[in-house]
Parts: structure tokens; sequence; C-alpha cells
């Protein structure tokens, strides 16, 4: 089996390598793919949408339907993460910590009511109590960090960045409090519930925009209809901003999501 | 033999997304742990994803944002495309970056939903839980 799949393997590279030889030269300008559509977009993005950026006017306007379908695509795999792993069963034991002095209560019981004061937490039997030098370092870098993402959601259309890079960095900052501290701590903060309703909300902002310029007389996601209402001025790069934070709060929630769901199993406990 | 160095090394970025691929392509095929297939799937995914960024790549071109006089609505010099990069494989390649993750996402999900019905991630134990299962 090992042998027949590194046959087919080798015979694919080795066809793959012949065919190479064809290909035009690395960082040849002359090469097909930069001579037609490329070229358009290099000469004529600025007179059609005054956004330096190429890639955010290509993301955000020649090709924004597809963007939005993209989005809703991450939408859908956050969502499928929810509905193959989230658990919602009661768990057997509990445990109880005393706050104050690190005490562990320990209830066997499931069908007793336990009524503990407020000094007791919940707790699970996987819990180990955080490092203090990671939580304090993560404690200073994570606002870093978000700042830094929301910088490059708002500087997409200017410089290198927009909502997918920016939703990623969000979102692992977020992932960064859950490691150093727990998921639970993560969860007090960021509930589940907003999170599911950010992700789709991210894709509402991206379809809403769209449907937005329609009712207003244009075509689906075409910005220039909201010149009337936000004035002529960079019209067309601030609908793309626009679009970049609906995609930027999509990813960030997803990524939160199939996070905490696929190292928990769905439990939501502090293990990990 | 000469010709074949000289095509190599003119090529060389493309032989070695070949290879790339295909170290990722042997372990979707040969390896017998699911997560050691996901991994080989991100492999093949990233070979792709270089071999389309090293196509928007020309010779003494700066990255695609429009710099200077340009920028900002100015209408100065007509822009020459030649001085700039292909924008088309950067955005196709961010999209699809942020989606490889979301879909590696999923696929974990399904692996942890295998393992915690069973109890292994190896696929000839899959194959063997599996006939045993139709049996009963």
């Amino acid at each position: 089996m090992k042998l027949l799949s590194l046959i087919v393997v080798c015979l694919t590279g080795g066809l793959l390598l012949y065919g190479t030889a064809d290909l035009p030269d690395w960082g040849d300008p002359n090469a097909p793919a930069s001579l037609h559509l490329s070229n358009y977009y290099i000469e004529n993005a600025i007179r059609d949408t005054e956004v330096p950026n190429l890639v955010t006017a290509v993301l955000a306007d020649y090709r924004s339907i597809d963007t939005m379908l993209e989005t809703a695509v991450v939408f859908c795999a956050g969502l499928a993460c929810f509905l193959l792993l989230r658990d919602f069963t009661p768990k057997k034991d509990h445990h109880y910590r005393h706050v104050p002095t690190g005490v562990i209560l320990h209830v066997k019981n499931p069908d007793r009511q336990v009524i503990v004061g407020n000094e007791f937490e919940d707790m699970d039997k996987e819990w180990l109590p955080p490092d203090t030098i990671i939580k304090t370092v993560c404690r200073m870098l994570i606002p870093f960090i978000q700042i830094y993402a929301l910088y490059v959601v708002a500087h997409g259309d200017f410089s290198p960045g927009g909502g997918f890079q920016g939703g990623v960095i969000l979102g692992s900052s977020f992932i960064l409090l859950a490691i150093s501290y727990n998921l639970k701590y993560l969860l007090k903060r960021v509930s589940e519930k907003f999170l599911g309703i950010l992700s789709a909300a991210g894709v509402l902002v991206y379809m809403g925009i769209g449907l937005a310029a329609m009712v207003l007389g244009g075509n689906f996601l075409d910005y220039e209809k909201y010149a009337p209402i936000f004035g002529e001025h960079h019209i067309r790069a601030l609908g793309m901003l626009g679009v970049e934070i609906g995609v930027g709060m999509s990813v960030t929630a997803v990524m939160v999501i199939i996070y905490i769901n696929i190292v928990s199993e769905g439990k939501h406990d502090e293990g990990l | 033999m000469t010709e074949l160095f000289m095509l190599i090394a003119a090529k060389y970025n493309y032989c070695l997304y070949v290879i790339l691929m295909m170290i990722g392509l042997y372990a979707m095929i040969a390896k017998n742990n699911l997560m050691k297939k996901l991994v080989g799937m991100n492999i093949f995914q990233t070979a792709i994803i270089l071999f389309y960024v090293s196509i928007g790549f020309k010779h003494n071109a700066t990255i695609p944002i429009i710099m200077g006089d340009h920028g900002h609505g100015g209408h100065g010099a007509a822009i020459n495309a030649a001085d700039y990069m292909n924008p088309l494989p950067h955005v196709l390649m961010l999209t699809a970056i942020v989606v490889s993750v979301a879909t590696l996402g999923v696929a974990m999900a399904l692996c942890v939903k295998v393992y915690q019905r069973y109890q292994t991630l190896e696929e000839d134990e899959l194959r063997m839980r599996l006939s045993e299962k139709i049996k009963l």
C-alpha cells in the first residue's frame, strides 16, 4: 500500500515537474498571468475606487460577491463546528473551588442540589492553576494585539491589511486569553451567545451593505449609491471599510468558536 | 544534462512547490492516522498557495499598493503596470488561507467526533471497529 501510494505520488510529481518546463520564468513581467486582467486592475483601480491598496480594491470591490460568499463559508464552518461538537449534557461530578484558600469540594451525587456560597466557584477535574508569568505577560500583551488587529482592519484600504487578517489577529488574542487563563475565564468575558451573534452579524453587515445599495437604486454592493448619504469623498473606500468590518467580525467570532469547541470537545469546561 | 540543470535553476521555486505538494499528497494517501492526513492536507494547501503567490511576482516591481502621488485620489503621471505586482493571486490566496483554517477546524471537529465514538484515529482500527459493528 505504501509502495503503491509512493509510486502514484512520484508519478504525479514527475508529471508536474515535467510541466513546469513550460511555465513562464519566475518574475517574468510578460507572463500570461500578468498581462490581461491584472494590468487593468493596476492601472484603473485608483481611478475606479480611489483605494491605493489594490488587494483590498480587488477583494472588496471588483470581486466583492466572491468575498461575501467566502465570508459565508467561514460562517458555515463555525456553525458546523458548533453543531458537531457542542455538548449540552450536564456533567455528573461537580467540583467546587474555595477561591481564597484553594480548598476543593467534590460532590459525587448529581441529583442532590448543592448550594455553595459566593466564595466557591465551579471547576473541573483537570483544572490547573495558571502560571503567574504567563498570565502577567499575556495580560500585558493582549490589549496591544487587539489594538493592532483593529488597526489592521481599519487601514485595510491604504496599507497592508483588511478584514480577514485583522479578524484572525483579533480572534487569536481571545484564544491567547483562553490559553493563558482558562476557557471559562474567556467565556465569562465573551459569552458563547455573543460569539454566535457576532459571526452571523458579520455576514449580515456585508449582505446588508449590498442590499442597502440595491434599495438606494444601484446594483448589489454598488458603493457609489451611498454618496447622497455619506458624501462623494472616498465613498468607495468607505463602503469597503464597512464590508471589511463585517468580514472581521465574522472571522473573529468563527476563530474563537472553532477553538473553544475543539479544545473542550464541546463541553466548554476549564481543561486546556 | 546541463540544460536540465539550467531549467531547474531558472524555475527552482516551482520545483520546490511540486516537492512540497508531493509530501502532502503522500501523507494524505499513505498515512494511517487521520490527524497526520490533515497535516498532509495542509502541506498540500500551502504548496498551492505558494505557487499562486509566486505566479503574481514580477521582477523590479513592488507590492500592489499604489504609492506617492497616485494614492489618495491623485491623478498625476500614469501608473505603469510593470511597477506593481499582480494583485489577483494575493486576493485569491488571502481568502483561501482563511477558508483553509475554517475547513481545518471542521475537519478537526469531525476527528474529535470519530475519536469520541471509536476511541481511535488510526484508519485500520477504525475499519475493524466498523466491521465489528456491522456483525453485531
